[in-house]
């Protein structure tokens, strides 16, 4: 259980964290989305204690988490699997992190060999792959059996084996009543693995609901229309409320704000040919960017034809 | 990696064996273990304490050599200087690896991104920053007293060919063996209390120097009045006391062996709570 009340960070005269209020649960896996530069991170680096809150608190299983009494038993975090010296061997890596929590040897030796790093237990971790290292860091989160784990953009630059690998070891983990909280900054990867969903973006707070919720809230049904007298049927449609916009090349509409009953309809009424009439969901990755269009930190310059063609 | 993957169960925890229950807390003993753990399993540290053995033994031995070979002087004459001083000259070169040494154990963290792995297992950073800190002071210490220790065994054998007896008997040399130890164990608490508060290898490592090395050289340029008031307290004028047998013959020597260390080893310690109140309170 995390549980972040008001948490602020400023850094000179930017808020990368602005108010955030939420609560983690145990048993399941959350998502901490939001785009990059969204404050996902420093958020939580504050959980950690790595970075000091400017104000508001944030607590793990009911406490600050430098007052727990084992902190790996608590929390496992993968931050950044590039924060280790990598002069050391992976078991001393492990071994230096374990004796500070008077944790035993041979879960060093467990750990590794759990995450299927057992034969390279004695290298140098410089010469590990993107996936390797990787590993090494949920190895390093797995140690304390803890009761909450945090991965930080767990799968960024990995092939699609170990993307499914950590996928299923956080629902593993969250099936056995642990709390995990993952962050990342793509809605496909929440989908295939989160049950509960906090968005943030600009360091704000913009949605904290489960992930079917935030389909059903932010993914607006839209009909395809494809007939050959568009011109004069988008005025029709126009004129009974709907929204229309042209979709891409071949003439066919989009329309919302009207149901797909009415639309066939009014094209009956009209006499208008119509060859085609769909529903298009717009997909979660859509109604993400939707969402978090006013916060993005970073905007591409958008070339201006393709910009007024959407 | 697809090799590594299909060793690896997924979510197989059943192979994992239940830890102990939990009793009393993480703290100053298990950062011990662990620092010393961190000290010994990269090859920095250990290449950089091997080099200040190689450096500093290496350079008495260089010193002494040359010097017992080319004197003019006779015994009687030989046994006026401060032979014990000169049988560890290597320190004034080995200070400076020392420096190195002590630097890296505390950058070396910040400079591979460690420290945010460490400070998220544990996040109470007094502990962690003693634990480096007896650890720096302790592995310092033995390598010093080896550097120290092995000069003067090996000064005295030359000077030994010339007539001259130098025992550690031979009045205040144990305390000056043993204090050049404890001056090279000074120049790594320096440097690892400037490491912690500057978080940046470089950096540390030339303030290290410039303030060991460099000051001594740039206050020779100042006039004279101004020297005889300033040059006592210089770290290294103040701290190479400790291992002199004699205080009053040459530059700067108006501070007694301990007086002196006194001074040297303050500096440290400005560095280290400078160094502590940097590593306790900014964002890692």
């Amino acid at each position: 259980m995390i549980e972040a009340v008001g948490l602020t960070k400023r850094y000179g005269d930017k808020l990368a964290v602005d108010q955030l209020s939420f609560s983690v649960k145990p048993g399941q896996v959350t998502g901490f989305l939001g785009p990059n530069g969204a404050g996902k991170s420093t958020t939580m680096r504050m959980i950690l204690g790595l970075d000091a809150p400017t104000s508001g608190t944030v607590t793990v299983g009911g406490k600050p988490f430098d007052k727990a009494a084992y902190p790996l038993r608590e929390v496992g975090a993968l931050l950044d699997a590039k924060a280790v010296h990598g002069g050391r061997s992976a078991y001393n890596h492990l071994l230096c992190l374990a004796q500070t929590n008077n944790l035993p040897k041979r879960r060093v030796d467990e750990v590794l060999t759990l995450v299927g790093l057992g034969a390279v237990a004695k290298k140098r971790s410089k010469g590990f792959s993107l996936g390797m290292g990787q590993r090494l860091g949920i190895a390093a989160a797995l140690l304390g059996d803890p009761k909450v784990l945090m991965f930080d953009e767990p799968v960024n630059g990995l092939d699609p084996e170990g993307i499914l690998w950590i996928r299923n070891l956080m629902k593993a983990l969250a099936a056995e009543g642990r709390t995990v909280f993952v962050s990342s900054h793509l809605m496909s990867e929440m989908e295939a693995t989160a049950d509960h969903l906090i968005v943030i973006g600009r360091g704000k707070l913009v949605a904290d609901c489960s992930v079917q919720e935030f389909i059903d809230n932010n993914s607006e049904l839209s009909i395809r229309v494809r007939t050959p007298e568009a011109e004069k049927f988008g005025a029709l449609l126009s004129e009974k409320g709907a929204s229309v916009r042209a979709d891409g090349e071949g003439g066919a509409l989009l329309v919302t704000k009207l149901a797909m009953q009415d639309i066939g309809d009014l094209a009956f009424d009209n006499q208008i040919r119509v060859h085609e009439l769909s529903p298009i969901q717009a997909s979660l990755e859509q109604a993400f960017m939707e969402l978090t269009k006013d916060s993005v930190e970073y905007h591409a310059a958008v070339p201006a034809d393709k910009g007024a063609a959407a | 990696m697809s090799t590594l993957a299909e060793g690896a169960p997924v979510g197989g925890f059943s192979s994992l064996t239940p830890l102990p229950p939990a009793r009393g807390r993480a703290g100053f003993g298990g950062a011990l273990r662990s620092e010393w753990t961190k000290i010994r399993s990269v090859k920095s540290t250990v290449w950089t304490l091997a080099a200040a053995v190689i450096i500093g033994v290496g350079i008495s031995t260089l010193g002494n050599w040359g010097q017992s070979s080319h004197t003019n002087e006779s015994a009687a004459q030989l046994a006026q200087h401060d032979l014990v001083q000169r049988s560890m000259f290597g320190i004034i070169l080995g200070q400076l690896v020392m420096v190195v040494f002590g630097a890296l154990a505390v950058t070396s963290e910040y400079s591979t991104g460690m420290i945010r792995t460490s400070l998220s297992v544990q996040p109470r950073r007094i502990p962690v920053y003693l634990a480096k800190f007896v650890i720096v002071t302790v592995v310092a210490f033995v390598v010093g007293e080896i550097i120290s220790f092995a000069s003067f065994f090996i000064g005295a054998h030359f000077w030994a060919a010339k007539g001259v007896s130098l025992s550690l008997g031979t009045h205040g040399a144990l305390q000056a063996v043993i204090g050049g130890g404890l001056y090279l164990d000074g120049a790594a608490l320096l440097a690892f209390g400037i490491g912690a508060a500057l978080r940046h290898t470089a950096g540390a490592i030339t303030l290290g120097v410039a303030l060991l090395f460099v000051v001594n050289i740039m206050v020779s340029f100042m006039p004279d009045s101004w020297q005889d008031d300033i040059d006592k307290y210089l770290p290294y004028n103040a701290g190479s006391q400790i291992w002199a047998t004699q205080h009053t013959a040459d530059v700067g020597t108006a501070f007694g062996a301990w007086a002196g260390f006194g001074v040297y080893i303050g500096y440290a310690v400005i560095a280290l709570l400078a160094g502590l109140w940097v590593f306790k309170r900014r964002d890692a």
